[in-house]
């Protein structure tokens, strides 16, 4: 199995920096994927991988192997692209086994492993029928199959399944997750879909302009965002100005503009400050009875009903809009211009400093 | 690092062979003539540089009248294909008739035959002695009009060149929604009024593409004013009459005039390019107009247009086939019928059956290899060698042929800059080379469109799957462009089996060609053979054409 590593890649197209300094690395057999909105670079850095795009400094390894200087075609990678990619005058056999040809390997064995990787996505079936035949879904597994048969080093995924109806989508992440788990190969996989990077990945590392923002586990990016750009990107948040001061005992408080204040002693180390806070709409909790805990007043503006979830516009009373989400119940009666009262669930808010730059909350 | 440089250089290597191999081949066989042409024009060895050729033709209307008349003819007769094509396309569009299909391929023979045979056979039907004009006077002493100069030229290039319009339009009807016409319906437009309303201007952008494709054909066709224009003379005429005549060919004025046909082809094409563009839209029919039935006098109507039209179209060539088979003597149809003017043909002009399927075979094949180059080296490898290859290979659009013919005589008779380098007039490879020239721009363009339809992640999945740039590209790009290659190929075919204006300058005894032979037959007066040649040309086209539907499994042409 390979470790990728990549140190200090940079990229210029045109005399424009994509990519100024990154730095990754990617460990044996994990599925880790490249999240970030269009333009952030996720896909230049693939195909940067791949050898399809010149790389203007850094290094990049294979192991203990260093690729830049490689052909793509000596790369022994598999990729699977947003389009397919399938050679349309070539059956589906034929395509699984041209990578195969390529490696001048014995006609039985080409045989034989084909006819290994149409079994495993299941499209044996389809083994002997031109491409314009299959739907975008069988034609994705077959790229999948054709990527795979070649025994490659590391499979790189750009997209694979952004041309596919969201039913599909669902099927195909899952159908790509076992493959990957069953073959064990060290996969890069680019997307631009969070929920489908958190359902699908062991590690995710979420770039911006060249840059990367995060890397670490679905989870910790849900729950610990590094920043605000993480925070807002992955999942959906409020976020809010607020102000850190220390009450007489010393301990830390954040001080809403609506006249809120939520205690917060993990932050009692710092000085006081303004800060930004980030909280998912999940994390408002509405209360009947304000007698026992603290709450604040806001008044509903709109409503959406989802089924599961009930989606809340609300204005507080320093007029700022929030989101508030809440489990729909068959008994709901909240209509707009109702007042209600809310309260915070402060264990999985973040704290950020003025700038959003940095997350205050994270344990060090 | 150093080792990538190095990669990127062998690389740069292989397509910058084919690239330069490409540059200079265009410049010994297009720069160079075409260069030639516009020195000879200005230069001459006694007067040094000199406009004299431009002020002699421009002071004598003895020569500056063939330009109006060629225009003359060449509006109208555009004026009068767009009235027949566009009606017969709407109703093939709009009417449910039978033989439809028959009749398209009825039409598509017409207009891929040379269009001097269609004068020829014209004047065998309508001409002093011709079978309609001497049953009409006789039977009905009716006094049928001239049709020689002006109104013959016109009546051939009009029945000759509709039928491009016709596909043209007939294409561009597929991609009007039904539900316009049905909008224009609902508010009240309806009948004639919605055809010009509506219709017309939504095919707005294929009339104009199509007029000029009409215009410059009808304006470089130089056979036809031969044979029917009699005193009648137009610009190509000239040109033609000026270089190779007896008494003292003119190479340079001849030279001054091919610019000339050179820069007006230029300006009218530049002028469609910025008319066309203001008239420029998408268009997308998810339900393409549906016919209708018709009944009663309308149905009639509708009949006798459509097949009345068709079967004029293809009149001259039946009329062709029917005398192939009749005893001859010289101009002289005799009584009885036989397979002599067959027999004749192929004793005294085998070899330029021979030679109709040679040359244009080789030239085809140059065809093919240098359009998958060029398109591949101008769209996926882009630099400055690659555009000047492109804006280069799109030079033949705009030349007429009689034009390129001159150049090549006069500039490869004695080698190239008469260093007897190349001098290469009277081989099978000056016409083989003067083809491929000519229909190289229509072959890229098909060509580049189908490289455009490939996804460049498609070359990159190969790469990515182990196989070489250039792997790649002979089992990848090569195999998925080839069937529309194939299919542009078998039309180029067709064309140069038919083509006069170049090969009639470049042919020697060995080299001519079937349409040569025919044309050389018309004016020696032979007429039996001159049918029957016709007749095997027409049967090559037709199994071309066969071909070609075959290959592209369709029935239908795109221009």
């Amino acid at each position: 199995m390979t470790l990728i590593k990549i140190e200090h890649a940079k990229k210029v197209f045109d005399h424009t920096v994509v990519i100024p300094d990154l730095n990754i690395t990617i460990k044996e057999g994990a599925l880790f994927t490249l999240l970030g909105p269009s333009g952030c670079g996720k896909t230049t850095l693939l195909r940067m991988i791949a050898g399809f795009n010149s790389i203007e400094g850094g290094d990049f390894y294979f192991n203990e192997k260093r690729i830049n200087d490689q052909e793509p075609s000596r790369r022994n990678i598999g990729m699977v692209f947003q389009n397919y990619a399938i050679f349309p005058h070539l059956t589906v056999r034929e395509n699984v086994e041209f990578g195969l040809k390529q490696r001048k390997l014995d006609k039985k064995i080409i045989r034989e492993r084909a006819e290994k990787y149409l079994k495993l996505i299941q499209m044996e079936k389809f083994m002997d029928r031109k491409p314009e035949q299959l739907s975008g879904g069988q034609q994705q597994r077959v790229a999948l199959a054709r990527a795979l048969a070649i025994n490659p080093e590391v499979l790189l995924m750009d997209e694979p399944l952004s041309n596919l109806d969201a039913k599909l989508r669902i099927d195909m992440r899952k159908a790509i997750r076992e493959i990957q788990r069953e073959v064990g190969i060290t996969t890069v996989y680019v997307t631009h879909d969070q929920e489908e990077a958190m359902a699908i990945s062991d590690q995710i590392a979420v770039m911006k302009d060249g840059i990367v923002q995060q890397v670490g586990s679905p989870k910790s990016l849900y729950h610990r965002p590094s920043n605000e750009f993480v925070a807002s990107f992955i999942g959906r948040t409020n976020m809010l100005n607020a102000e850190l001061k220390h009450n007489e005992e010393g301990i830390a408080e954040l001080h809403l503009q609506n006249g809120f204040t939520i205690p917060y002693p993990k932050l009692n180390h710092l000085d006081d400050q303004q800060v930004r806070i980030s909280i998912r709409p999940e994390d408002f909790i509405r209360v009947e009875d304000t007698t026992s805990v603290d709450t604040f007043k806001v008044r509903i503006e709109d409503s959406v009903y989802l089924g599961l979830n009930t989606e809340y516009v609300v204005s507080l009373t320093d007029k700022h809009h929030i989101q508030v989400t809440e489990e729909s119940s068959f008994d709901e009666d909240l209509n707009v211009g109702d007042r209600v009262h809310l309260t915070i669930n402060t264990n999985k808010i973040n704290v950020y400093c003025a700038d959003g730059l940095t997350n205050l909350s994270e344990v060090k | 690092m150093k080792n990538t440089k190095k990669v990127n250089r062998f690389r740069l290597d292989i397509w910058g062979i084919a690239g330069l191999v490409i540059l200079i081949t265009y410049l010994l066989f297009l720069v160079y003539p075409v260069g030639n042409i516009l020195k000879q024009s200005f230069y001459t060895s006694e007067l040094g540089f000199s406009i004299e050729n431009f002020s002699k033709f421009f002071s004598m209307s003895y020569y500056s009248d063939t330009l109006f008349n060629s225009f003359k003819v060449s509006i109208t007769a555009t004026f009068f294909a767009l009235i027949i094509g566009i009606l017969l396309a709407y109703l093939f569009a709009m009417f449910d008739f039978k033989g439809k299909k028959f009749l398209r391929i009825l039409i598509i023979i017409a207009s891929m035959s040379a269009p001097f045979i269609g004068a020829y056979s014209w004047i065998l039907l309508l001409g002093r002695s011709g079978v309609i004009t001497s049953f009409l006077s006789r039977i009905f002493g009716f006094q049928m009009p001239d049709i020689y100069g002006f109104s013959g030229i016109v009546l051939v290039f009009t029945l000759q060149l509709f039928p491009l319009i016709f596909l043209y339009i007939n294409g561009a009807f597929k991609s009007i929604d039904q539900s316009i016409l049905e909008a224009a319906e609902g508010m009240g437009v309806t009948g004639i009024r919605r055809f010009f309303k509506v219709v017309l201007p939504l095919l707005m952008p294929t009339v104009l593409a199509g007029a000029l494709l009409v215009f410059m054909r009808a304006f470089s066709d130089f056979g036809t004013p031969m044979l029917i224009g009699e005193g009648y003379r137009t610009f190509p005429v000239l040109i033609y009459t000026e270089f190779i005549s007896e008494v003292g060919g003119d190479a340079a004025f001849a030279s001054a005039l091919a610019v000339i046909a050179i820069v007006i082809a230029l300006s009218i094409f530049m002028l469609q390019q910025v008319v066309s563009l203001r008239f420029a839209f998408s268009m997308n029919a998810l339900h393409p107009v549906g016919t209708k039935k018709v009944t009663g006098i309308k149905k009639v109507l509708v009949y006798v247009a459509s097949y009345g039209i068709v079967f004029t179209a293809v009149l001259p060539q039946l009329y062709l086939v029917y005398t192939s088979f009749q005893n001859t003597s010289g101009m002289v149809f005799q009584s009885g019928y036989s397979l002599d003017s067959y027999l004749e043909a192929f004793s005294r002009m085998g070899n330029s059956i021979f030679n109709t399927i040679r040359i244009p075979f080789f030239a085809i094949i140059l065809v093919i290899l240098f359009a998958v180059f060029i398109s591949y080296l101008a769209v996926r490898r882009r630099n400055a060698v690659t555009s000047t290859i492109d804006s280069l290979s799109m030079i033949p659009y705009i030349v007429p042929g009689t034009v390129l013919g001159i150049a090549y005589l006069t500039s490869y008779n004695t080698g190239i800059g008469g260093s007897g380098i190349l001098s290469i007039t009277g081989t099978t490879m000056i016409l083989v080379i003067s083809f491929a020239v000519r229909r190289l721009p229509y072959t890229i363009r098909s060509s580049v469109a189908s490289l455009h339809q490939i996804s460049p992640s498609i070359e990159e999945a190969a790469q990515s799957l182990g196989s070489s740039k250039l792997n790649t590209f002979f089992r990848i790009t090569v195999p998925m462009m080839m069937p529309g290659i194939i299919a542009g190929a078998i039309l180029s075919w067709i064309t140069m089996i038919s083509e006069l204006s170049t090969s009639i300058l470049l042919y020697t005894v060995n080299t001519r060609t079937v349409t040569v032979a025919i044309y050389t037959e018309v004016i020696r007066g032979n007429y039996g053979i001159a049918a029957a040649l016709s007749t095997i040309l027409m049967i090559f086209t037709v199994l071309s054409l066969l071909l070609f539907m075959k290959v592209s499994g369709k029935d239908e042409i795109s221009l």
